[in-house]
């Protein structure tokens, strides 16, 4: 211990400076007049310091439009007539491999294969199939990327989400969208980088509920955690100023309070206090940004047409996404939706006719809005639930009714725009739908695709936290190359 | 001439700063930090290193301070404690490892003491092909100039190895002397200041009694000082004046709730069983017990062991079995298909990483899929610190309806007879909050391998890292053996952790500041004898909190001002040597009291069932799957204004006012809170209905008061919530301000209806009021 002190003394002097690197002192004086250097900011090189993006990035954007529940891909994608043609015989062992079952379906005497009840056509001239639960979605494939081969670890909705969007079954590590806003900072001045939208599916409105953790910003700063936008009076929390407050009110008293932080700021000379005076600029300028972007009155009536009439109905899915184009617009990084209700344990035609309903035309309103206006290219939009269901009925198969339990071995999400190939399909299962035939695709390896068309080599993208470098993709994770433009 | 004259005198102010800048850029090692505009890239440091290199490097290289840090951050990923991934049989890690001979024929050595040539390490490290290079191109990790001279040098030097401080046991050394005396209040301030004179620095000047009082305050209590509060200590010019504060607030019961609250997020406390639907739990007894403990002030030892092995104690009472409440905080879920030894597994590991983190500042999850990278803990060691947490009887997945077992049942009668620290409100006739028990004492633990459920390999027996401390013959083979090792003399780390945190809580930043790590990849101490002569006292004074924690608002340290000069914030932006006092936030808990007490409206009765206080309608309800908790009813009454502490939490959707101001969110254990500044502060702050509500009502209050002058009032506002009195030209500002919130007054149309409220005097009072709690000053101390 007597060394330690000695050489702490003999050296502090470069301990300290050091840390002043871009720290809060001196230099930091200018990024901290823009607090949001992660939260805002413009696009000034290296504001975070990180020397991000690793190289030229295809998207700046993304809006990751998530599934929660687990969308059955036999009904709406995965097309399989093998399963029609054996209906209600059971699932082979050879196929099932002694995959783990969920305690839902763990007892069941028998595992009878169902196909889908939905009719299921080629599309495009990508030939991409969709079955007749989406129609719309069905007129825009030749811009969707299909993987037809996704796979993930986890079996129940909790750790399968958890791991989704934070890269670990468990609590704790940062959200996809909170490493961006970290590693990418703002695009803009006026909005967060991060945001949030969540809607209720009508399939199965009470199913599967959410947890504010996946958009958490874990061990990162809070700067870095999505915000939700809500509907209602107060779309981000305690925006609206209190009752009978005018604009010009709210500014005096920002002024006053600026000018008094910024005596203290002489008398005790912390520099936090201007940074304190800044977040109260940005939080002004939100009361005025985020009301405005929420406001869908000036959409024009085609516009509305395109996402159909549930986008007038504010928390609804289609608001959403509809919200989502315009956060894009206003150069947000990161658009968070979920909506809820995938999750057809049972009457599964029933409840997904109406999820499906929920999403499909807003979905492809959306990319075809994004494209008609030129973000596509540079705005990733990525489709797709926390697993896929299985190839048997959970519960009794009669002639109108089955359910599918949770299936992590194989699913499907699909991607559009900012550099992934359009009207493509990577990966193939088996005809059982059970299995991967060809070129799966891990989580952590949708995360490195992300990442990589963000301008990010996921393997480089750490924070240092208790001792350890983390990463969205852990420990594992390959770029799916064959996808990219 | 001019402009000339301008120009010179601009050089002259810049050289200076790019010089400055210079040495701030080239003097940066790879340490990363954990604030984001902190980082910077590596092309900068290369090409500056060798300016460093050449100002810098020690006259003395020593392996704790300049060696390790880079072995542990650059080396021991492949070169360490994890026998499964290390490279070409070298292990940095241990000096046996470091000084044995490598290579297929045994021939070489990584490292030969005096001998650079020989020294492969040193070949390595400065290899210009790209397949030869330590660090691997591949590993992203590098080093920069300065530290390939930096282990060079040491080579050259000789080479000496230590081992690793944490795991030595503290010494208590001599106080050290220092010139200045008459600065000494205490022990404590021979060791800042010995520090400060080696660096020719002075401490700062005493701070003002005003601020002095509200830090103590906050930080003894969590809460505000009263006006009758300030005015009776700023009228006492007893000599000891302060300290009679001091020993009134740590026997206020206000110090047991303010201390609980950090307790809680350690022990990751909350009021749902956290995973999936999230269903409620009753907790709160055992929150009960926290908080009358500390006020009770039992030892940190007992304080510990009966919520580590309460239950194991001989004769073991009812309420040392309710304190072992502790390690069933982790969650619990009850999502439908899982399996259940799967979450079981999740759970003792909970216990294993909350016991370890928090008592010994060690990253042990980090052995639960392959031995610790960095730290010389095995994964089997891991294991056997894990199996003395794998014998309760407990389900991995619990029904909706179900309390989980083991738990106890609590009456009114246990409350009278043995458990009176419980607020059992008369509605609840019996609560069942969650304990620990052995009941499958027969359970074996095996090393499960990649810290899979289903993947069981060797048997182990409980145990405890053996780098830590031997685990004596005398220890029973469980939780309370486990504290007996926890608590032996010759624990290295026990001890400096538990003080070290109270260091934090009061000074803002440990000694050592990562106060979650005192492992390899930790930062070193600040104050190391400083950090050993209170950890070594604390012992010896028979862990007695409140006593350490006066001995540290007693010092001179403590009770500088914060004011602090460029240059010293230059020097030491993060005040590490304390030559001035930090200017801390008040956590979210106390941002909320804060406006509650200062406004009248905080009801202080203490413990019972959480409260639900205002949230922002919805956040429940839109998240929810219709199952447990699904939709948030606010309390109508006394229960909008009880401490934060008391807020109900729930895990999936935590309250949010608390949630913006940095609070964890209780999925696991924290000891360290972050320090933000967001724009979503700002807004909550301006209108969060609590404390616009608290506002007003003060504002009321002040109005209430016949025959004060609007100066009056500003003042009496002002020094309510910031504690001093506004400087003239403060006060001046307000007024303005003040005025102007009056002449811009419109009665809203429902007032006009509503007769009772168009009062501009209000609502110009309420915007003043509103303003004071908007102020930087006022979510600080210090």
């Amino acid at each position: 211990m007597e060394e330690i002190t000695k050489h702490f003394i003999n050296n502090n002097r470069r301990h300290f400076l050091k840390k002043m690197g871009l720290g809060i002192g001196g230099l930091a004086a200018a990024s901290l007049l823009d607090p949001f250097s992660s939260f805002a900011g413009n696009e000034a090189p290296n504001l975070t310091g990180l020397n991000l993006p690793h190289f030229a990035p295809k998207a700046k954007r993304v809006i990751y439009l998530f599934q929660s529940g687990g969308p059955s891909q036999l009904e709406l994608f995965d097309y399989k007539p093998l399963l029609q043609k054996m209906r209600g015989q059971d699932l082979p062992d050879s196929v099932r491999q002694g995959q783990r079952l969920t305690g839902m379906t763990s007892g069941q005497a028998s595992f009878p294969l169902v196909g889908s009840s939905y009719k299921f056509d080629q599309y495009g001239e990508s030939r991409a199939w969709v079955s007749s639960l989406m129609p719309y979605t069905a007129k825009v494939v030749d811009e969707l990327c299909f993987i037809k081969s996704m796979h993930t670890e986890a079996i129940n909705h909790d750790p399968a989400i958890t791991f989704f969007q934070t890269g670990s079954q468990q609590a704790g590590r940062p959200s996809i969208g909170s490493w961006m806003s970290y590693g990418l900072g703002s695009l803009n001045k006026n909005l967060p980088t991060f945001t949030v939208l969540l809607s209720r599916g009508t399939g199965r409105p009470f199913s599967q509920p959410l947890y504010s953790r996946l958009w958490g910003n874990g061990f990162l700063s809070s700067l870095h955690q999505g915000v939700q936008f809500r509907s209602g009076k107060d779309p981000v929390l305690y925006l609206k100023d209190p009752d009978g407050m005018s604009r010009s009110e709210r500014r005096n008293m920002l002024d006053h309070i600026s000018e008094l932080n910024r005596k203290q700021e002489e008398e005790f000379g912390d520099p936090e206090i201007n940074s304190r005076i800044a977040q109260y600029e940005m939080a002004y300028r939100m009361q005025t940004s985020v009301p405005e972007t929420m406001d869908i009155d000036k959409e024009p009536e085609h516009i509305i047409q395109m996402y159909g009439a549930d986008a007038l109905t504010p928390g609804t899915y289609a608001a959403n996404c509809l919200l989502a184009r315009r956060l894009i617009e206003k150069d947000v990084r990161f658009v968070q939706l979920y909506h809820m209700g995938w999750d057809q344990h049972e009457n599964l035609p029933k409840q997904i006719e109406k999820q499906a309903k929920d999403i499909d035309q807003a979905t492809a309103a959306l990319i075809m809005d994004l494209k008609q206006r030129g973000l596509l290219e540079d705005t990733l939009v990525v489709w797709g639930g926390e697993f896929g269901r299985t190839n048997y009925s959970q519960g009794l198969l009669t002639d109108t009714n089955y359910g599918r339990d949770h299936h992590p071995k194989c699913f499907t999400m699909f991607m559009a725009g900012g550099g992934v190939k359009p009207g493509f399909t990577y990966g193939e299962t088996d005809d059982f739908g059970y299995n991967i035939a060809k070129d799966p695709v891990h989580v952590h390896d949708l995360q490195a695709t992300i990442m990589h068309l963000m301008g990010i080599d996921h393997t480089k993208f750490t924070y240092k936290h208790q001792g350890r470098r983390f990463r969205l993709t852990d420990v594992s994770g390959h770029v799916v190359k064959d996808i990219l433009t | 001439m001019k402009t000339k004259k301008k120009l010179t005198l601009i050089l002259y102010f810049l050289i200076p700063f790019i010089a400055v800048l210079l040495v701030k850029y080239s003097l940066r090692t790879s340490n990363d930090d954990y604030v984001s505009v902190d980082k910077k890239n590596n092309e900068t440091t290369k090409e500056l290193a060798s300016v460093e290199g050449k100002m810098m490097l020690p006259d003395t290289v020593d392996f704790i301070f300049h060696v390790k840090p880079i072995l542990s951050d650059r080396c021991f990923l492949c070169h360490g404690p994890d026998e499964g991934t290390r490279e070409a049989g070298l292990r940095l890690d241990t000096e046996e490892g470091a000084f044995a001979a490598i290579g297929e024929n045994l021939d070489r050595y990584a490292i030969v003491p005096g001998d650079v040539n020989k020294s492969q390490m040193v070949h390595r490290i400065n290899a210009a092909e790209p397949e030869k290079t330590m660090p691997p191109l591949e590993s992203n990790l590098s080093l920069t100039d300065y530290e390939k001279q930096i282990l060079t040098k040491w080579i050259e030097q000789g080479a000496v190895w230590k081992e690793h401080w944490a795991f030595l046991p503290p010494e208590k050394k001599q106080v050290p002397k220092v010139a200045n005396i008459e600065w000494i209040s205490n022990d404590v301030d021979h060791f800042i200041l010995k520090r400060l004179e080696q660096e020719g620095l002075q401490p700062s000047e005493k701070a003002s009694k005003e601020k002095l009082l509200r830090k103590l305050y906050f930080d003894l209590t969590g809460l505000p000082p009263s006006l009758s509060q300030i005015d009776a200590f700023m009228n006492d010019d007893s000599k000891d004046a302060y300290e009679k504060i001091v020993d009134k607030l740590l026997a206020s019961t206000a110090y047991g709730e303010h201390m609980a609250s950090s307790w809680l997020d350690l022990s990751r406390y909350a009021d749902t069983h956290g995973y999936q639907d999230d269903l409620e739990r009753v907790m709160w007894p055992w929150r009960d017990w926290v908080i009358s403990a500390f006020n009770r002030n039992l030892p940190y030892n007992d304080f510990v062991e009966w919520q580590l092995a309460g239950d194991l104690l001989p004769n073991a009472t009812l309420e040392q079995i309710l304190a072992t409440g502790f390690n069933r905080n982790h969650k619990i879920t009850q999502e439908g298909g899982v399996i259940d030894e799967e979450y079981r597994v999740e759970y003792v590991m909970d216990r294993a990483n909350t016991t370890s983190k928090a008592l010994m500042g060690l990253t042990m999850e980090c052995a639960r899929c392959h031995d610790h990278k960095y730290d010389p803990i095995s994964q089997k060691e891991f294991y056997s610190f894990y199996s003395f947490f794998n014998k309760v009887d407990e389900k991995g997945r619990i029904d909706y309806d179900e309390i989980p077992k083991p738990n106890i049942k609590i009456t009114p009668k246990e409350v009278k007879e043995m458990l009176s620290f419980i607020n059992l409100p008369d509605s609840i006739s019996e609560v069942y909050p969650m304990v620990m028990k052995d009941g499958a004492a027969n359970r074996k633990t095996y090393v499960l391998n990649r810290g899979v459920y289903d993947a069981p390999t060797d048997e182990v027996e409980a145990g405890t890292p053996e780098v830590i401390l031997d685990y004596k013959k005398s220890f029973p083979k469980n939780r309370l053996g486990l504290s007996k090792w926890l608590f032996d003399e010759d624990n290295p780390l026990v001890s400096r952790v538990a003080v070290n945190r109270m260091w934090q809580q009061i000074f803002g930043v440990g000694i050592v500041a990562t106060s979650d790590d005192f492992g390899n990849q930790g930062d070193l101490p600040s104050h190391p004898n400083l950090l050993d002569y209170l950890a070594v006292t604390f012992r010896e004074e028979g862990w007695d909190m409140k006593k350490m924690y006066k001995r540290m608002v007693m010092s001179s340290a403590y009770q500088q001002t914060s004011k602090v000069t460029p240059e010293l914030l230059e020097l030491d932006p993060d005040n590490k040597l304390l030559a001035r006092s930090s200017r801390s936030k008040l956590s979210a808990e106390m941002i909320r009291d804060n406006a509650l007490a200062v406004s009248g409206l905080l009801v202080k009765k203490v413990g019972g069932p959480s409260v639900k206080p205002y949230q922002p309608p919805g956040l429940w309800a839109e998240t929810t799957s219709g199952q447990g908790l699904t939709k948030y009813i606010p309390d109508v009454g006394e229960g909008q204004y009880r401490r934060s502490l008391y807020t109900f939490w729930k895990r999936t959707v935590p309250p949010p006012s608390l949630m913006t101001f940095d609070a964890p969110t209780r999925d696991f254990c924290e000891v360290k809170r972050q320090k933000t500044s967001t724009p979503l502060q700002a807004l909550a702050m301006l209108n969060d209905p609590q404390l616009i509500e608290a506002a007003e009502y003060l504002a009321q209050r002040i109005l209430n008061q016949d025959n004060l002058s609007d100066k009056d009032r500003v003042e009496t506002i002002f020094r309510k919530i910031t504690t001093r009195l506004p400087a003239e030209e403060e006060t001046n500002k307000l007024l303005a301000y003040l005025k102007s919130a009056k002449d811009s007054y419109k009665p809203i149309e429902d007032d006009i209806e509503n007769k009772e409220i168009p009062n501009k005097e209000t609502h110009a009072y309420t915007v003043l009021t509103s303003l004071i709690f908007n102020l930087d000053e006022t979510i600080i101390k210090g």
